[in-house]
């Protein structure tokens, strides 16, 4: 198939970006997204253009680095799917594509298609483990944890930090990002002991990074390549609200 | 010659060693603990896990990853479970089974000493990431689940959905996080280790390239640990991430540190196989599939018949037919083998003939649709995003393809390389694997030689060397900067025809090709030949686009290709030289009356350990006799 | 203090003082409600009940500025929220495709002006009579005042009535979002509940915009005179 595609150039963080059409030929259905991109890529290296820039690393789905906003969609139109997983048999010959970075504020452009997450890092450092030093760790069937809140645990633990949560949402907001870390944690009862103060800084953190608010609407959840629920945000908004009564 | 490459295992009953090298070795003063710096390359399982536990001892360090995050690097991908000796099933494990299963898999070429070790602290890394959070399946008791895995006997593997490797290197992450936030590590994302810089002998620092500005930056230190993974990329095609390189061991290697058996590459029996030329990466399907799944080919070559038209005595159920015991659950390079050998004979499946039938028909019918989609539904979801088929209407088709290498650079007991001051541990060291690497094990490596053995071992090089962080002002750290930009503006200013991709596809073929599955004498002395070629045309007609001063992802590649064009060589070379066919390298001409790898333990029981020689000299191999106190080695049978 | 300080300053905090306040606008609009449906039992319980509230100065005036603090916080909040929101997603997309968002939490900020700009008509039309100053004058045969006929009077204006009608819709349609977030934002609503709220935020709206609807269309039908 042949496709057109509208993509987001940008050359470095300072410059401002525009759109750039490019024609993809002999695409063939078998390919993922960047596979696409790579096809394209190589014709603008024997061009003697400069490549398309996309972050991207495991291309199985799991370790997060990928993420395009394709027609509006962060990761494209498949539920459940991170760009590098999306197949090209989702569009057909003749299709405009328009390309994308995630947009947010915390977010900031590098390059092309490519943006700066490291503030999710920087949430993670405010609290967002449990503070436990290596060795003297209890043997690991002292403390039963009921099946179901591991299971909701390992609901929440899925997150691979993609942040298509924040692309999708019109505020900007890190609220799915940051419940799931803080649910994933505080559900297991190694992680319940320090909860309240877990939830405050990580919740300051978020706050001082420059993401948006919560509206409830849902945008993160319906994009969100793991399915991660927007009730893990609800229970952060209760977690924090004990804290809040408990402390300070 | 011997004495250079001392395995250093203590003395003592094999049950013994670790327990006597913990009393004997000198600690570091904690007080003084701050004065040494770290350097971790790498923030995968072994990388985060030591960053973090050296920092919380009190260590100064930093960590380097070229990913945008820590979290993100190819560890994550694991998908099975992580081994434990536990034995939580009562079902007759124990340390010792756990090691000799691992020795016996990996072919009786590891060290005895490692292996128990690895074996050992096992049970510690449990408690550890169950600490940290990582939230392993439970029963409805509360108790931890566990399953069997890879053909084992008994049920010793942990595991958190289909995303084990991602729990634990979260929990790795998570406790690096703390440790970036109590100021105790500095972590430079985006990011890549150039080069390795050597101070009177002794590994002292590195130098390194911010993706995102270009900037080259030199780093000194009191010692550098390496966890930069494998080289499964020189293959092109491989389960690896695309950003996995050898660059970081590779150019260490150039600069003294001896690489061990890189021969030893792991095939996965079970990958979605290639679907055109376009294809980046292999996409590998959990071995827990075999668990239900029959794999066949037709027994007719050429037989072009939709599976589903194809009645039971025109198929072929390869593997229950030639490892009635074992069957569809035969070892991974043995299944591996085996479904190269069919398609050899003309009777592979699919496009291009290269894949066999991984049908489910049986086990729905056995169990049902809803069972089966409990058990591996997201599996199944996988594969129909990628192909476009439905696995629970038609066979799954699957191929081999590159997992996992388990050589890398050569280290002691002490996770220590043969230059005084570098470590090496995850799958960038040689490892405890042997030729061939069990199912759940290398979860369990990267963490054990992060969390519970170079913690250890470090100490010794500090307590045993007197002190000596140079000033990157040293003239070694000059010369090695210079170096690194002259070879970055080289491959810039070549500006010639064919692009990056193009020439790590050619070579990655060659290398598959040649020097995959199966090798010869004559495939590998082929191989050896081109390879040169390939190299210098490389050189002479890559076009990398941008310049040195930007986010350039064409030039971080074109870097990583260079050095698997050099490094490919040594791997083939060794893979000449090691004749006899063992775990994950099978040598066509060694192999038993029915087709099984035939070791030659008279001649080949040693670590073949590559030294570099300087540019356009051969490598020179010297050998560490592997030395087995307690195991009797046998021929591994799985019939 | 420091915890007020901190509720006021976290994201986390100001959604919990917009659910809060909202809390309290819902059940103003419902016993305010109740309170004029008296108007089908005929003038006399609705004006007593009128004569009865301004009996109260105390009460009245308590509940007024409460009232007032409420919207008045309820408002602030919104405007800071929006202005974090607008700030944290400086470029739009090219093409913006509406994921999972429903209508009513797409117009939420639309409907909420609107609501101001309805609750300030309906102030002035019959709090401060100043649409018709002798609304204000009309006495019942007690001489108190006839907060009925002051109803039937203002709603017979077709214009007027059909605002009234049209920003109950857009009330009906804030607390559809309004009512299901208030639970959402503090934590109250879990996996097991979340139909069930949902179903709640509906129902209250639509038994809201019913209510309030019945008596201007009860007016301008001629059923009540």
């Amino acid at each position: 198939m042949n496709l057109t595609l509208k993509v987001w150039r940008q050359k470095d963080a300072s410059s401002s970006g525009r759109f750039v059409e490019y024609e993809a030929r002999n695409i063939i259905e078998e390919m993922s997204f960047l596979e696409m991109l790579d096809v394209v890529n190589e014709e603008l290296v024997a061009k003697g253009e400069d490549p398309i820039a996309f972050d991207h690393d495991c291309r199985e789905g799991i370790c997060g680095t990928c993420g395009i906003v394709i027609d509006g969609s962060p990761h494209g139109p498949w539920d459940a799917t991170t760009t590098c997983q999306l197949h090209m048999r989702a569009f057909k010959s003749g299709d405009v594509i328009t390309i994308e970075p995630w947009r947010a504020k915390a977010f900031p452009v590098i390059r092309d298609l490519i943006v700066d997450r490291s503030a999710f890092d920087r949430i993670i450092q405010a609290g967002g483990f449990i503070s436990v030093s290596t060795g003297g760790a209890p043997d690991g069937n002292a403390i039963p944890v009921s099946k179901d809140d591991a299971d909701m645990a390992m609901d929440a633990a899925q997150c691979i930090g993609c942040g298509a949560c924040v692309a999708a949402c019109k505020n900007a907001s890190a609220m799915l990002f940051v419940s799931a870390k803080v649910s994933h944690l505080g559900l297991l009862p190694q992680g319940e002991v320090e909860q309240d103060r877990r939830v405050l800084n990580m919740v300051r953190a978020m706050d001082a990074e420059g993401f948006g608010n919560c509206t409830n609407i849902g945008s993160c959840e319906a994009v969100c390549p793991k399915e991660i629920s927007v009730d893990f945000i609800g229970r952060m908004n209760r977690d924090y609200r004990r804290a809040l009564l408990r402390n300070e | 010659m011997t004495i250079r490459f001392e395995s250093k295992v203590p003395s003592g009953p094999l049950s013994q060693k670790w327990t006597k090298y913990r009393h004997e070795v000198k600690l570091v003063n904690p007080a003084n603990k701050r004065k040494f710096h770290v350097i971790v390359i790498g923030s995968g399982l072994a990388g985060a896990s030591a960053a973090a536990t050296l920092a919380e001892l009190g260590y100064n360090v930093k960590c380097f990853c070229f990913q945008d995050s820590p979290r993100r690097a190819h560890s994550i991908a694991a998908q099975g479970g992580i081994n434990a000796a536990k034995n939580y099933r009562n079902d007759g494990d124990s340390i010792y089974r756990l090691f000799y299963d691992t020795i016996k898999g990996g072919d009786f070429r590891s060290r005895e000493g490692n292996v128990h070790r690895l074996a050992e602290v096992s049970v510690n890394i449990i408690d550890q990431c169950v600490a940290q959070g990582v939230p392993f399946a439970r029963e409805y008791g509360g108790l931890l689940d566990n399953r069997s895995f890879g053909g084992a006997q008994v049920s010793r593997t942990f595991y958190a959905r289909g995303q084990t490797g991602q729990q634990l290197l979260l929990g790795a992450y998570q406790a690096l996080s703390r440790q970036i936030s109590l100021g105790a590590v500095k972590m430079y994302p985006r990011t890549e280790m150039l080069d390795l810089v050597v101070v009177n002998g002794h590994a002292k620092g590195v130098i390194t390239r911010d993706l995102v500005t270009g900037e080259i930056s030199a780093h000194a230190s009191d010692a550098v640990v390496l966890a930069t993974g494998g080289y499964g990329n020189v293959f092109y095609l491989s389960t690896n991430a695309q950003g996995s390189n050898v660059t970081a061991t590779w150019r260490a290697h150039k600069k003294g540190a001896a690489f061990a058996n890189p021969c030893y590459t792991q095939i996965h029996p079970t990958c979605i196989p290639v679907s055109g030329e376009h294809q980046s990466k292999l996409t590998l399907m959990s071995e827990s599939l075999r668990n239900d799944g029959r794999v066949w080919v037709p027994k007719k070559s050429g037989d072009v018949r939709q599976p589903q038209d194809i009645p039971e005595e025109d198929r072929d159920y390869y593997l229950e037919r030639k490892y009635p015991s074992y069957g569809n659950l035969a070892p991974r390079d043995i299944s591996s083998r085996a479904a190269k050998q069919v398609c050899d004979e003309g009777r592979g499946v699919g496009p291009g003939g290269r894949g066999v039938y991984l049908d489910f028909g049986d086990a729905i019918r056995r169990f049902s649709k809803e069972k089966i989609e409990e058990r591996y539904g997201n599996l199944f979801e996988m594969y129909e995003r990628i192909t476009g088929e439905n696995a629970y209407e038609r066979p799954m088709r699957i191929y081999p393809a590159v997992h996992y290498t388990m050589g890398g650079l050569w280290v002691d007991y002490t996770l220590m390389s043969n230059l005084p001051g570098l470590f090496v541990i995850g799958e960038a060291n040689f490892s405890d694997h042997g030729a061939n690497r069990l199912g759940a094990s290398a979860l369990m490596q990267g963490l054990a030689d992060g969390y519970f053995i170079l913690p250890y071992t470090i100490g010794e090089y500090f307590t045993s060397t007197p002190k000596l962080l140079p000033s990157t002002d040293h003239e070694e750290f000059k010369k090695a900067e210079e170096e690194v930009t002259a070879s970055t503006n080289r491959l810039l200013s070549v500006k010639g025809k064919r692009t990056v991709t193009e020439f790590h596809r050619q070579l990655g073929k060659l290398m598959w090709d040649k020097c995959g599955m199966a090798r010869t004498a004559e495939s590998l002395k082929e191989a050896l030949e081109k390879i040169p070629a390939i190299r210098e045309e490389f050189h002479e007609n890559v076009n990398v686009m941008g310049d040195a001063t930007e986010l350039n992802q064409h030039l971080e590649r074109a870097g990583r290709v260079a050095d698997y064009m050099e490094f490919a060589e040594l791997l083939v070379l060794d893979a000449l030289r090691r004749e006899e066919s063992c775990g994950g390298h099978f040598r066509e001409e060694y192999q038993t009356e029915d087709g099984e790898a035939l070791r030659n333990d008279e001649e080949f029981s040693y670590v073949a350990c590559w030294e570099y020689q300087g540019e356009g000299n051969p490598p020179v191999m010297h050998k560490e006799p592997l030395v087995y106190e307690e195991v009797r080695m046998t021929q591994r049978s799985y019939k | 203090m420091s915890k007020l300080k901190t509720l006021y300053q976290s994201s986390l905090g100001k959604k919990y003082i917009m659910a809060l306040t909202g809390l309290g606008l819902f059940a103003f609009v419902i016993i305010h409600m109740l309170g004029n449906l008296q108007i089908f039992l005929g003038p006399d319980p609705i004006n007593s009940y009128a004569e009865f509230l301004k009996s109260k100065p105390a009460l009245l005036w308590t509940a007024r500025i409460g009232l007032l603090a409420i919207a008045a916080l309820h408002i602030t909040s919104a405007i800071q929220l929006i202005m974090i929101n607008r700030r944290a997603r400086p470029v739009d997309y090219s093409t913006d495709k509406i994921v999972a968002a429903s209508f009513a939490a797409r117009t939420i900020i639309v409907s909420g002006l609107i609501i101001l700009m309805f609750v300030i008509y309906h102030l002035l039309h019959f709090t401060f009579g100043a649409v018709d100053p002798k609304f204000l004058r009309y006495e019942d045969y007690l001489g108190r005042h006839d907060v009925y006929r002051m109803m039937v009077e203002g709603f017979s204006n077709p214009f007027a009535s059909a605002f009234y009608i049209v920003s109950m819709g857009l009330l009906c349609l804030h607390l559809t979002h309004g009512v299901s977030s208030t639970f959402q934002s503090l934590g109250l609503k879990s996996r097991a509940y979340v139909a069930a709220i949902d179903r709640l935020a509906s129902i209250s709206a639509g038994v809201i915009f019913l209510g309030n609807c019945a008596i201007p269309v009860a007016v301008l039908a001629g059923l009540v005179k």
